[in-house]
């Protein structure tokens, strides 16, 4: 399956793929319009320190610890992509508590969200990977 | 003769179906439980009660989930005794049903100790099943003074999901603090305070002493009016299949890490099961819906002659009140370190070069990295471990296991 895989060395802290990431998923068409004066809480989140920038955003694990202890049954493997139906969620965090990547979060609307490869919104590929402008993030087949 | 009898519709029950039908798609499969329901979340039994979920997103499968995996079911049905020699199970209607691999994900019945006087009240109840959340549904009004006893996680769940549909409510526990399974009495305090500022009350370090029909008198003298009395003081698991045919049995049924029962072909799973604690080193009754789930896989996948363990688990819960959120896991042992930021409150426990345990609560971002840190035993020395304090951070690792977490 084609996966996200992220590059430290070539990550150059400089969050487009958060703000691509917001964009892509806010259902809106202009980006200034859905990002300007709004706090991002994209699905892709920066972690940095003393010049060590790397994006952290869903595995789509094989073993996928939060689908496993999801207590409602709303997230999901279909066709190796991990999704989350917000309508069935709870918010209950059990998947924040399984996650051994810190990938799922809490979403705006009082559920949890996560990175489902812009598969489902209109970019239909992933924003975060197409906005990097260093190749830092990229989406590929591996094995 | 169905291949696999599956006896439970829960979450262990469920995972065994999965884990089977992830090495044998054919293998007749025949799921057999006492509650008539289509598989639901247990848990969502008090947000159904508060609105934010309902009948039909409650169901912990898709409709379509027995026929899409082959299951012959017979829901509304219970299993009596199970006939090890010849192996078949024997249901209360006189039925037999033979098995090649049988599964036990009975669960976890309330226990309900001895009270003075508790055959005078009319309306009580108990927090577990559908069945009850509708019963309890029914019988309160937003006259309705409810007491309940238990201030664990089903006492304090019931309180959330009727808070707002009843007039007051009054918990009353034995311990000397809310959630004493899963808090230190800090942690403890943050969260009281915080469901007291919904309108509950608390008496703790208290009891009933006896009940009259709309009164309870507690140890401490003090006496409180209600009309609907909820009982969540504990649990038992639902041992007696195995017990009753010699199978090794403690506080739970035991089962090793390929989830089987100390008798040839019996597995088990979920609630009713002990199983080992890697935090602790010991064998518990970890009765949460995560581990339910996981142990039903690995024996379904064993069962249809794969080969699993689940040999990494931990107690853990992930649980809110009001708004509030709280993750817990691991075992609270060895040195400490606390962090408090107005709600929040964050305390991890460390020992020997590991993290055994920690409590979240407001502020429960990224808990897994920590779940994941307790339950691969990670030495602390190959972490930064001060800014794993800080927060949960994959910058704590080193490079090359960042590497293989998100380049690989
Ligand atoms: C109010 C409440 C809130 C909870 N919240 C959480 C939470 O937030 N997070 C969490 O992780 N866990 C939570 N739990 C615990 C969680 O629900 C359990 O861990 C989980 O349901 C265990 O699943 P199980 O398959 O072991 O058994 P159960 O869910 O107990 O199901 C057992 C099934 O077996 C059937 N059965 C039993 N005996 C027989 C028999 N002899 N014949 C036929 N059928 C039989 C029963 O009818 C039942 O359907 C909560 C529980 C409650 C009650
Ligand atoms: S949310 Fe976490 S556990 Fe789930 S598939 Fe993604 S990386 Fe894996
Ligand atoms: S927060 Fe939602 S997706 Fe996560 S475990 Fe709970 S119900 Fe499942």
């Amino acid at each position: 399956m084609k996966r996200i895989y992220v590059d430290e060395k070539w990550c150059l802290g400089c969050h487009l793929c958060e703000y691509n990431c917001a964009f892509a998923n806010s259902g809106k068409d202009d980006m200034s319009k859905a990002l300007k004066n709004v706090k991002i809480n994209p699905r892709i989140q920066i972690e940095e320190k003393d010049g060590i920038s790397f994006a952290v955003s869903c595995r789509h694990c094989e073993e996928p610890l939060c689908v496993k202890g999801c207590i409602t049954g709303a997230l999901s493997v279909v066709d190796g992509v991990i999704e989350i139906d917000k309508d069935k969620c709870v918010g209950c965090y059990t998947c924040i508590m399984s996650c051994p990547y810190g990938a799922i979060m809490p979403s705006d609307d009082g559920v949890v969200q996560k990175c489902e490869l812009c598969l489902k919104n209109s970019n239909g590929k992933p924003a975060c990977v197409e906005g990097c402008p260093n190749r830092a993030i990229i989406y590929e087949e591996k094995e | 003769m169905s291949k696999y009898v599956i006896i439970g519709n829960s979450a262990g029950a469920i995972g065994c179906v999965e884990g089977i039908r992830s090495v044998d798609k054919d293998g007749e499969i025949t799921l057999i439980a006492s509650e008539p329901h289509h598989t639901y979340s247990r848990p969502l039994i008090s947000y159904l009660l508060y609105g934010k979920t309902d009948e039909q997103k409650m169901k912990y499968r898709p409709d379509s989930f027995y026929k899409d995996n082959k299951v012959k079911k017979m829901l509304g049905r219970t299993v009596i005794s199970i006939d090890k020699k010849s192996k078949k199970v024997l249901l209360s209607d006189g039925r037999e049903v033979p098995y090649e691999k049988l599964m036990v994900a009975t669960g976890s019945v309330p226990f309900v100790p001895p009270m003075d006087g508790l055959d005078k009240v009319k309306k009580k109840f108990s927090f577990m099943t559908l069945d009850d959340a509708h019963k309890l549904e029914k019988a309160i009004t937003p006259q309705s003074k409810v007491l309940i006893v238990g201030a664990g996680l089903i006492g304090l769940k019931c309180a959330e999901g009727i808070n707002d549909k009843v007039e007051s409510i009054t918990v009353v526990d034995l311990a000397d603090r809310i959630l004493p399974s899963i808090l230190d009495s800090d942690g403890s305090a943050v969260v009281r305070e915080h469901i007291e500022s919904k309108g509950v009350k608390f008496h703790l370090s208290d009891s009933v002493k006896s009940f009259e029909k709309n009164k309870a008198t507690l140890v401490s003298g003090a006496e409180i009016d209600f009309d609907i009395l909820v009982l969540a003081v504990g649990v038992r698991p639902c041992v007696s299949l195995i017990a009753d045919i010699g199978g090794k049995v403690n506080r739970g049924i035991v089962t090793d890490d390929e989830c089987r029962t100390s008798i040839e072909d019996i597995y088990a799973a979920g609630d009713c099961t002990e199983s080992h604690d890697v935090s602790s080193n010991s064998n518990k009754v970890m009765a949460l819906l995560p581990n339910a789930y996981m142990q039903g896989e690995t024996a379904g996948i064993n069962m249809a002659g794969g080969d699993a363990a689940y040999d990494n688990a931990i107690p853990m819960n992930a649980i809110g009140f009001f708004g509030l959120h709280i993750i817990t896991a691991g075992t609270y042992e060895g040195d400490c370190y606390v962090s408090r930021e107005g709600k929040s409150y964050k305390k991890l426990f460390y020992k020997s070069n590991r993290l055994k345990g920690y409590i979240m609560i407001g502020d429960v971002k990224r808990a897994g990295i920590y779940t994941s840190l307790i339950k691969k035993r990670t030495p602390l020395s190959s972490i930064d471990f001060d800014l794993i304090k800080e927060k949960p951070q994959l910058m704590a690792f080193s490079r090359k296991s960042r590497n293989e977490f998100l380049a690989k």
